[in-house]
């Protein structure tokens, strides 16, 4: 194994890909998901999106938060070279659905928000508690670990320059929009 | 910061190896003999160690009270006191003067106030009480995963070193190399490939 400092940042724009085509499965292709998770109803974009473009003599930091977050002015961003470095996702399933943000650079996961149990009222009801939760916070990881997985076997195929970068792109900007 | 909060930031880790035999008394010793101890009648600013998870002020490791199912759940505590920074300005130039007038002199040398401020800040230490940080862990043995429960550098830093000083594994963080290396089941063509990629860029 390399290095690990030299390897964080020799291969964070992995995480930043990982990102972006998260981005554009969401946006095209639900059922990928629900190959790897059969209770993932949808996986939505959640309240915040980070891109920075690193093409010019500095770093552009362009970060869109809300409700009602600006894909569009974030595809743009994509449009113009910048990369998505942090993305909020909302995972839905039945009645119930986790919030989290994912960084790119780090893999870390933040405001990570799961259904589930109450707080336990006795001591008797926490080893209960602890593994509820603890399984609800891995429900999502496992899904990431193996949609990463995922990517990391598309990204090492061929396919990848002929025919997945050129959907990316033809998403980021469709035909008839300058 | 962890399970019993609303909102969590949760760090991944592989561990490095197992631990050969009887691993439930191997942790409790682990966690025994690095537990958090109090500072707050110490000269020192900082202190950390393992506490447990459901009385992080009490910590306890006794028979199994860190095993919940198959998982070890127990909490890393560091202790800091912030002395500040005019506090600290005021006795030292309180004791500066002092010093000068007690040796008839009129500056001090660069070794002599290093010297004065170490002993200031540690006598101040002692009077101010340590706040606690607590950051939950838990740890599925038979997967060799770890979640800690913070992203802030520090606290993973600090992380880190405690678990190979207390059960003589390692954690490798997981990051976009290291879940590319070590949970992709690439082969070693592919490995090769991996390591050979550069960024793509989708704009046109």
């Amino acid at each position: 194994m390399l290095d690990l400092s030299l390897a964080y940042h020799r291969y964070r724009f992995l995480g930043d890909e990982f990102l972006t085509w998260l981005w554009y499965l969401v946006e095209t292709d639900q059922n990928a998901f629900r190959v790897v998770d059969p209770d993932c109803l949808t996986l939505e974009i959640g309240n915040r999106i980070v891109l920075e473009n690193r093409r010019g003599k500095s770093i552009e930091r362009i970060t869109i938060k809300g409700d009602d977050a600006g894909l569009e002015e974030g595809k743009l961003a994509l449009k113009k070279g910048a990369l998505v470095t942090e993305l909020a996702f909302i995972f839905k399933s039945g009645e119930h659905q986790w919030q989290f943000s994912l960084k790119g650079e780090s893999l870390n996961v933040s405001s990570f928000k799961a259904p589930g149990p109450t707080l336990p009222q006795s001591s008797e009801e926490m080893e209960a508690f602890v593994l509820d939760k603890a399984q609800q916070f891995n429900k999502i990881l496992s899904f990431l670990e193996i949609l990463y997985k995922t990517f990391i076997q598309v990204r090492i195929n061929a396919k990848w320059s002929s025919k997945i970068t050129p959907a990316i792109k033809k998403w980021v900007a469709p035909v008839g929009h300058p | 910061m962890g399970l019993f909060s609303a909102a969590v930031s949760i760090t991944r880790y592989r561990v490095d190896g197992k631990i050969e035999n009887e691993v439930t008394e191997t942790v409790a010793k682990g966690l025994k003999k690095n537990a958090i101890s109090e500072i707050d009648e110490d000269t020192v600013e900082k202190g950390s160690g393992w506490t447990s998870f459901e009385n992080p002020f009490q910590p306890a490791f006794e028979g199994s009270s860190f095993v919940y199912g198959n998982l070890f759940v127990f909490s890393l505590r560091v202790d800091r006191k912030s002395i500040p920074t005019k506090l600290l300005k005021k006795h030292v130039t309180l004791k500066t003067s002092k010093r000068l007038a007690k040796t008839r002199r009129h500056f001090l040398s660069k070794d002599e106030k290093e010297t004065l401020r170490e002993k200031v800040t540690a006598e101040l230490a002692i009077r101010v009480p340590a706040t606690p940080h607590i950051y939950d862990l838990v740890w599925d043995y038979e997967k060799s995963a770890v979640c800690f429960f913070s992203n802030l550098r520090s606290a993973n830093e600090e992380l880190e070193t405690l678990f190979k000083r207390s059960f003589n594994l390692s954690l490798i963080r997981i990051f976009p190399y290291t879940a590319a290396d070590l949970q992709s089941d690439l082969t070693d063509p592919e490995r090769d490939i991996l390591l050979g990629l550069s960024p793509t860029h989708f704009s046109n």
